[in-house]
């Protein structure tokens, strides 16, 4: 069940011409709606998603069911910097699931939480990136889109690089 | 923006969007060929210099693509700019592809007009003030790796094998992957250069049938798993009457283990541009689409450029190169569905909707996007078909098997010493993919089983890796060829576990439409777990197979069909794993962690106390006798003090409390 949408305090009006600029006004374009509004508010809000369906002229029905079907739209906030552990065949042999028991360990994540209490990081496994020769893989997804792959990860590694996210903030 | 090889050379050339020259790509390289002007001449000679080694005469390029990328080449590339610029070089920098091997990353190559190109591997930032330097000022190559060429005129140039002379180049039979890590994948002029868009340009003086003729001729099959022969996929499709026609390129590499679609989109995407047009031109179709996995965002990114590119300069929009024809590309980035690479789930994905797959009659080639005929190609398929095009059907079938010709690009990751994208001709042993080019297992282990195919393949023991890689034969021997992604599990692998990662895998991915695939492969997980807790009863083994053998036939489309390959190759071929499991509550590989315990040998500690500090429980303290020991009470066997131990102190042993009484 859907529930009342929440308003997230931003201006819809506005944003909608920013957010879809460049994007046809077709069913098709569902898809990379839902991106960018993902990308816009770190999340799928259900505003969103009506955002984006009204934009591309899809009942809400539609794009609801869209979103909850791809694994890389999330319905609920995320952390600032998402983290995927890779579990590609590769990655697996090699022993990543050490690496993502690591990180929750290391963000103090409790069970079945997935993002840290500061809103900083969530740990998420993913499927295989194709860096299987590197396995196993850990990629950091920043702020901005843009993903660091860290190769041959170890404890060292990420610990290392969580810092600097850290550092960053 | 600077004048490049696809401009006009001057006012003579008559080119234009508006009035395309059908000569234009040959112009571009032996031309002017309207006008006969020696200055226009040399103009085109002087760029394709400058393209070679830079406008300074002195060019570094670096691998940008995923693998590289994650093994530092960003940061390889911000130390040279900054090198350069800093020192006032006058060098040109520039980016590349990847050559798909992995073990070398990050590699760089510097050349120089009169030096032989040189590759450098595994370079870290700190060597690069040291090798410019002897590159550029003492003209000295002897630290490099490997030379694509050589000159005479370097010093150190014996000492360095040649490119082709390595094993891991001249074991490979290089046909669609010859310009990875050769060219700039962002530069169409590039592409042009090394030859592209000559495949296209042959097929546009040519009648649409007899493409889709020539395609039939080579004997090309489908790459992406199947194996459907594809110029009889481009026949039918091509002989619907309905219209408009769409043209689609699966770029949805999902397979676990498999990246040579990355690697091809990410190092030469114009290879797969020129062959989606040419598809589109022997169908008839006026719209193409290109559709990437959501993982792979650079792929995409790659694709876009190139799509942009190609239509600023002609080669994508309306009647190209003055033949009439017209035709644009899409690139859609997928929202991450395993799925999708399902050609009916692809082509709702495409619409906007859930990618849900559907009942087969009709095909796509029927009734595809938007309820019209639509031709789904892979797009390693479709850089053959660009190449065929350029070098003709006879020379693409002189390789490879009766059945099956040409060349295929096989990824082997897991546990070998060289990982990476191999490209060899149809019909080679697995073996000497494993052992000849990927360098064998790695050291102190010894191989098991290789998977082949992903989530849909299966395992092939050790003793059959003689069989040959080709479509037939793998199905005979309970996997499949799929995308060609190769993973090598070695005995510190458990083949239980590895027959439940893939189910733990397909049945995520299940897109809950039919029921044997979406509650099926659940249970099927059920009991492969309950087995890995060692809590197994013989009588699951039977239901395994027999629930195994149900969704592989009742599942509506391939995902379901093929998933339950996974568990049936290991239940044939490692039984003896499974049982053990059951009957002795034992992992033989020692990987299932309700089997196995970790406990210290006093002998090999030393008592540093590394383990203790590092244990996430604290279930490692000190002995009287000033050793340490684990307590198996606090213990959850993370394995943390395994890997660390500096002694190989920490082992692996049964789980003493499953011991049954």
């Amino acid at each position: 069940m859907m529930e009342e949408p929440v308003s997230t305090g931003h201006n819809a009006a506005i944003d909608v011409q920013k957010l879809f600029r460049g994007l046809k006004r077709v069913p098709h374009n569902l898809i990379e709606a839902l991106r960018r509004v993902q990308s816009y508010y770190g999340y799928l809000p259900p505003e969103g998603i009506k955002q984006a369906a009204e934009y591309v002229d899809v009942p809400f029905s539609q794009a609801y069911s869209v979103a909850t079907f791809y694994h890389q739209y999330s319905l609920e906030p995320v952390g600032k910097y998402r983290i995927y552990v890779c579990m590609g065949t590769a990655c697996h042999l090699r022993g990543n699931n050490l690496n993502y028991e690591y990180i929750r360990m290391l963000l103090g994540l409790k069970e079945n939480q997935k993002t840290t209490d500061d809103g900083m990081f969530s740990l998420e496994v993913s499927r295989c990136y194709g860096c299987c020769g590197l396995a196993p893989v850990v990629v950091i997804e920043k702020p901005d889109g843009s993903r660091m792959i860290i190769g041959n990860a170890n404890m060292a590694k990420i610990k290392a690089a969580i810092n600097k996210c850290r550092r960053m903030g | 923006m600077e004048w490049t090889l696809l401009d006009k050379c001057c006012e003579k050339c008559w080119h234009s969007l508006d009035n395309p020259c059908p000569d234009y790509i040959e112009c571009r390289l032996n031309g002017p060929l309207c006008h006969s002007d020696e200055k226009c001449k040399s103009l085109r000679k002087k760029r394709i210099e400058e393209i070679k080694y830079g406008i300074h005469g002195a060019k570094i390029r670096i691998p940008m693509s995923s693998c590289t990328l994650a093994s530092g080449a960003e940061n390889l590339y911000n130390t040279v700019k900054e090198y350069v610029e800093n020192n006032g070089l006058k060098i040109t920098l520039d980016i590349t592809g990847c050559f798909g091997l992995d073990f070398l990353d990050p590699w760089i190559e510097f050349s120089m007009k009169d030096m032989p190109p040189a590759i450098y591997t595994n370079v870290k930032p700190r060597d690069i003030p040291r090798l410019i330097k002897e590159y550029f000022e003492e003209h000295d190559v002897s630290n490099a790796f490997a030379l694509p060429y050589k000159t005479g005129k370097a010093k150190g140039e014996e000492e360095v094998p040649l490119l082709d002379e390595l094993d891991i180049w001249k074991k490979q039979y290089k046909w669609v992957s010859r310009n990875c890590g050769f060219v700039n994948p962002e530069s169409i002029e590039e592409y042009v250069l090394s030859g592209g868009y000559k495949g296209f340009n042959h097929a546009l003086k040519m009648k649409p049938e007899e493409v889709i003729e020539e395609i039939l001729r080579s004997g090309l099959r489908g790459r992406g798993g199947a194996g459907f022969p594809t110029g009889l996929k481009w026949k039918i499709t091509g002989q619907q009457k309905d219209s408009p026609k769409y043209v689609v390129a699966n770029a949805d590499e999902g397979d676990p283990g498999a990246f040579m679609n990355r690697l091809l989109a990410e190092s030469d995407p114009f290879r797969i541009i020129e062959g989606l047009t040419i598809a589109g031109y022997a169908i008839g179709a006026s719209n193409g689409y290109i559709f990437v996995r959501a993982e792979k965002p650079l792929m995409a990114s790659r694709l876009k450029k190139a799509v942009e590119e190609a239509r600023r300069y002609g080669l994508l929009g309306s009647n190209i190169l003055g033949s009439g024809f017209s035709f644009d590309i899409e690139v859609i980035l997928s929202a991450g569905a395993f799925v999708c690479g399902e050609e009916t789930a692809l082509l709702a994905a495409i619409e906007g909707k859930r990618a849900w797959p559907r009942q087969r009659p009709p095909y796509p080639a029927q009734r595809g996007l938007w309820g019209k005929p639509t031709l789904i190609n892979n797009v390693e398929t479709l850089a053959h078909v660009a190449t065929i095009m350029a070098f003709g059907a006879d020379r693409f079938s002189s390789v490879g098997t009766e059945k099956t010709k040409g060349t295929k690009m096989f990824c082997v990751a897991g546990s070998v010493k060289r990982p990476g994208v191999y490209e060899v001709p149809i019909g080679v042993s697995i073996r000497y993919l494993v052992e000849e080019l990927a360098g064998g297992v790695t050291d102190g282990k010894t191989i098991k089983a290789v998977q082949i195919g992903g989530p849909s393949g299966g395992c092939i023991p050790a003793e059959k890796l003689d069989l040959p890689l080709d479509y037939e034969t793998l199905q005979g021997a309970g996997a499949i060829m799929g995308s060609g992604g190769i993973v090598v599990i070695d005995n510190e692998n458990c083949m239980v576990d590895v027959a439940k990662f893939f189910l733990t895998f397909t049945s995520a991915e299940s897109c809950g439409k039919c029921y044997p695939c979406r509650i099926g492969l659940k249970v099927l997980w059920d009991i492969l777990d309950k087995i890995t807790r060692g809590k197994g009863t013989e009588e699951d083994l039977d239901v395994l197979k027999q629930l195994a053998n149900t969704i592989k036939n009742a599942s509506l489309c391939a995902l379901g069909g093929t998933a339950p390959n996974p568990v049936l190759s290991t239940l044939r071929d490692f039984r003896d794993e499974y049982e053990a499991h059951i009957k002795k509550r034992e992992c033989p590989a020692g990987v299932c962690r309700a089997l196995i315990a970790y406990t210290i040998d006093e002998d090999k500690c030393k008592a540093c106390g590394i383990c203790s500090r590092n244990c996430p429980t604290n279930a490692i303290s000190k002995t009287d006798n000033d050793k340490y020991q684990i307590d198996l009470d606090k213990c959850i066997k993370c394995g943390t003090c395994f890997s660390i131990c500096p002694s190989q102190a920490i082992i692996k042993i049964r789980d003493p409390r499953n011991v049954r009484v």
